[in-house]
């Protein structure tokens, strides 16, 4: 192997910087290997795991028999201990399943007896009364309602920025906007040769394909399993956190066979998320929202938590589900191309497994082969960036104190000082979403009408970047034609 | 932590706040004017064309010109002036103290301690997910008024082939500002049958650079990944999008001109009450708020068409504000109810001994109206107006003598209507 090749040798990479790939890379930094985490996008978590509903599980939706359903509970259980690493936003809020006539009622029964099954801890069966008392929000029609106390809500791309960032401060290489277009294996040794777009080369004797919608096409890259994912589209609509419709709970209808209905979402940081829709779709690029479905999404959810209105929209947005035929995730090593676990179909509860998934994927890799040995300076925590925004006046006073952009509100609706911002950036989030979605900046009311300029000032001002490379999200996102 | 005590406390640093400030700072009362911004000005100065202070200064001035008057008579002033700060949190104490936390990169910080506070916070844009525009999500998407600020503060052109959403009046001041710097509006599309700008600003914006008006069309699509390619326009029939009319316009930017929120959030946090026609607090016959000694002017109150009216508006808050901490109270009050073709009326109390000013927000377009002003009933008041439309705000001044030989009670109501004549 020639020497300039030593440098982009890794024993293993990551493809996908998603919520599972970046699971996966972080439980892989704990051991002394090389690892790389490959990424399409201009920041991590921008594909799936940046839009979704936030939701870690309750273990009460599928069979047990589901592969799905046993990462779904493990993953569950590794919250807390993962929260007080990372320091992500994350609440045990409890989900409810609210029924609304008789007929739902027995739904819910057969899902408080699967729960059960599953193990699903502390799941209650609940009276009208008892739902009433849980979720004060939800309509008087309710007639009764299943709980289940283990349920949560996350912030997924927070949850996928503080991932990354462990794995990167255990030594994970992170490539950016890196799409594998090309991979070659001459047989000579046991490198993979993985290229991106810019002919980037990478070598890595095992490969993770954790690449969501693309999954199929990786797999065919590496002349590995031929099988097709299909991007189900969600539709959510946002709400501001004045609104008087927020639940303390996850409210979830019952699904019936025309429709799993809408779910009514406190978000962690107090907004209200209404959706998701259900659509298959064709295009992997497709996020567009429409306008036709948004009367039968607000009825639905109003049929739960009559204070759902569209006047407290913010904004709307959509995701894509990587949807693999046969309903379970597809996490093996591959049985065709050596050296490769596939990690496919993984939709939801794809980010409530997430950590599990990250276990699993950990013992298939020694299973076929690798050599895996704990790192004696492995950091599991990760520093924690003080935010204003939780912090009361006497505290905000004391961080000025140490550092004074801390005292300079850039974004007025989310409270997000200056300091957040600065250090968004020194973390490697240069793009305005990325920004974005890890100080807030711009979710808020809004939405970046005022804090986006300074913004791009800050970043000008950070980084050197000149005017026209910054970016919504990368690519062609440009923000700016030209200087006057 | 630094703490400080004020007769009032300024939030906001734009027109309406420095007016407010001056006419108390004029009256002997110690007042600290908080502005987020490294400047005072507030949206005056990204407007730099002109139009301003016709009835302020008798002249015609551009917006940072408009400012700079108002910053120079601040500065001779003993007004406190924090700049770069944000008040985060007003907390009621007793005896109707209020206590008032601001975050300064300077200050640290600051904790004020004031028997009055006056709201001027302006108002903010409405944006694409208030109006539920669908399609994709790309790059080039933004308010008029950011995409104001781009040009005119930062000096950076968002794009070159523009559609403008809405006909307000910072989209049509943007629609002439992009051909100007050599971009190209290919037509701004407004989803009412009337305009929502000034007439002056349809003709000079508009007619003058023959950039299209889509009266009654909606944008129904946003096309693009990265960066917008193009939108889909559709024409209104019946108030319906008529979708097989749908064309598609190509360009890189779309403008959003789509109206204006008072930014009212702080208020809420403090509990005022607020009126749901303007989005403003809902305020007596002082300009003050349900809550003692917390008086509201200029955008935050109600969204105004003319910077001089806000300013006009705001000496009076503080005028008000100084008559409170002297202890003045109007010994009887009337209500003022919008009638019929009124969206809103501001103030919602008029005290009938003195002078009074009522703004008031048309439903319709018309060219032959007479202004009515009832009490319980009876016309005190008839005025024509030769032409109305609801983006055009009416300004009525109520003398103290149409209440004579009338008896008031605490229940007395004015209403104001327009009435459509032949």
């Amino acid at each position: 192997m020639p020497d300039q090749e030593q440098n982009q040798q890794y024993d293993v990479t990551v493809i996908g910087a998603g919520v599972v790939g970046a699971s996966i890379a972080r439980r892989l930094s704990a051991y002394q290997l090389r690892v790389a985490l490959v990424e399409k996008e201009a920041d991590v978590s921008f594909g799936t795991s940046k839009a979704n509903s936030g939701i870690i599980h309750g273990g009460f939706h599928h069979e047990g028999s589901y592969l799905k359903t046993k990462l779904e509970l493990q993953g569950n259980m590794m919250f807390d201990q993962l929260q007080r690493e990372l320091h992500f936003p994350f609440k045990r809020c409890g989900i409810l399943v609210a029924a609304m006539n008789e007929e739902e009622l027995k739904a819910i029964q057969f899902l408080y007896h699967r729960g059960r099954e599953n193990g699903s801890a502390g799941i209650e069966l609940c009276s009208r009364e008892r739902t009433l008392e849980l979720e004060p929000k939800l309509s008087p029609d309710v007639v009764g309602g299943l709980y289940a106390p283990i349920g949560g809500i996350i912030e997924p791309y927070r949850f996928v920025f503080s991932l990354v960032e462990s794995a990167l401060r255990n030594g994970v290489e992170l490539y950016r906007d890196f799409q594998v277009s090309r991979v070659e294996r001459d047989g000579a040794d046991d490198f993979y040769r993985i290229f991106d777009r810019q002919d980037r080369k990478i070598l890595s004797r095992y490969v993770v394909n954790a690449a969501g919608l693309y999954a199929d096409e990786v797999s065919q890259l590496f002349g590995a399993e031929e099988f097709q994912i299909t991007p189900r589209k969600g539709e959510y609509y946002l709400l501001d956190r004045m609104t008087q419709a927020c639940p303390s709970k996850v409210l979830f209808p019952v699904p019936n066979q025309v429709s799993k209905g809408m779910l009514v979402i406190p978000t962690v940081e107090g907004t209200v998320l209404v959706g998701p829709t259900a659509e298959e779709i064709r295009d992997k690029e497709d996020l567009s929202t429409s306008r036709e479905k948004l009367d039968s999404i607000f009825d639905s959810a109003r049929r739960m938590v009559p204070k759902v209105s569209t006047r407290d929209v913010i904004t709307s947005f959509s995701g894509l589900r990587p949807v693999l035929e046969g309903d379970d995730f597809y996490i093996e090593v591959s049985k065709k191309a050596p050296r490769l676990i596939q990690a496919a179909g993984i939709q939801s509860p794809g980010l409530t497994a997430a950590p599990a998934i990250g276990e699993y994927v950990k013992d298939l890799l020694k299973k076929a082969g690798l050599p895996l040995q704990e790192k004696p300076d492995y950091q599991a925590e990760v520093p924690r960036v003080p935010r204003v925004r939780d912090r009361r006046p006497f505290d905000v006073d004391d961080l000025v104190r140490r550092n004074p952009a801390y005292g300079n509100i850039v974004c007025r609706c989310e409270e997000v000082s200056e300091a957040e911002i600065i250090e968004a950036i020194r973390r490697g989030h240069r793009t305005l979403d990325g920004i974005k979605f890890f100080t807030r900046s711009g979710m808020g009311r809004c939405q970046g009408g005022f804090c986006t300029a300074k913004i791009i000032e800050i970043i000008m001002r950070e980084t050197g970047l000149p005017y026209h490379e910054i970016s919504k999200r990368g690519k062609e996102s440009r923000v700016f034609w030209r200087s006057l | 932590m630094r703490s400080e005590i004020t007769d009032a406390l300024v939030v906001g640093g734009g027109a309406a706040g420095m007016a407010a400030a001056v006419e108390l700072d004029q009256q002997g009362f110690s007042v600290a004017l908080i502005e987020r911004e490294d400047e005072l000005g507030g949206v005056l100065l990204q407007c730099i064309h002109n139009g301003f202070g016709l009835q302020e200064f008798n002249e015609e001035l551009t917006g940072p010109e408009y400012a700079e008057r108002w910053i120079e008579t601040v500065k001779k002033s003993k007004i406190q002036v924090f700049t770069s700060s944000t008040l985060t949190e007003i907390n009621l104490l007793e005896r109707n103290l209020k206590e008032c936390f601001i975050y300064s990169a300077v200050h640290g910080v600051l904790r004020f301690t004031t028997r009055t506070v006056v709201l001027a916070m302006g108002c903010r844009e409405r944006n694409r997910g208030n109006v539920l525009i669908p399609g994709t999500r790309p790059a080039g998407v933004y308010t008029a008024g950011l995409a104001q600020r781009m040009v005119n503060i930062d000096g950076y052109i968002p794009g070159k082939e523009v559609v403008i959403v809405g006909s307000g009046d910072i989209g049509l001041i943007m629609a002439r500002r992009m051909q100007w710097v050599g971009a190209k509006v290919h037509g701004v599309v407004e989803i009412q049958p009337y305009p929502s700008g000034l007439t002056r600003n349809i003709s000079q914006c508009l007619h003058d650079f023959d950039i299209p008006l889509y009266l009654s069309h909606v944008v129904s699509r946003i096309h693009g990944i990265d960066r917008v390619e193009a939108v889909d326009i559709t024409p209104l029939k019946n108030g319906v999008p008529d979708q097989s009319r749908t064309f598609r316009q190509k360009c890189d930017t779309l403008l959003l001109s789509v109206g204006l929120i008072p930014e009212n959030e702080l208020s809420k946090q403090v509990g005022i009450e607020l009126n749901p026609l303007t989005g403003g607090p809902m305020v007596d016959s002082m300009l003050m708020s349900n809550i003692e000694g917390v008086f509201a002017a200029g955008n935050v109150l109600h969204v105004h068409d003319l910077v001089d009216f806000v300013s006009a508006e705001a000496r009076l808050a503080g005028q008000k504000a100084g008559a409170y901490l002297r202890g003045w109270r109007p010994k009887l009050e009337v209500q003022v109810k919008p009638g019929a073709n009124v969206k809103y009326v501001n103030p919602t109390k008029v005290d009938p001994t003195g002078q009074s000013e009522i703004f008031l927000r048309p439903l319709i377009v018309s060219n032959h109206v007479s202004l009515t002003l009832s009490l319980d009933g009876t016309v005190i008041k008839r005025q024509k107006k030769a032409h109305v439309q609801p983006s055009e705000m009416i300004r009525i001044k109520v003398n103290s003598k149409i209440f004579d030989q009338h008896t008031l009670k605490g229940d007395t109501k004015i209403v104001v209507g327009l009435e459509e004549m032949d």
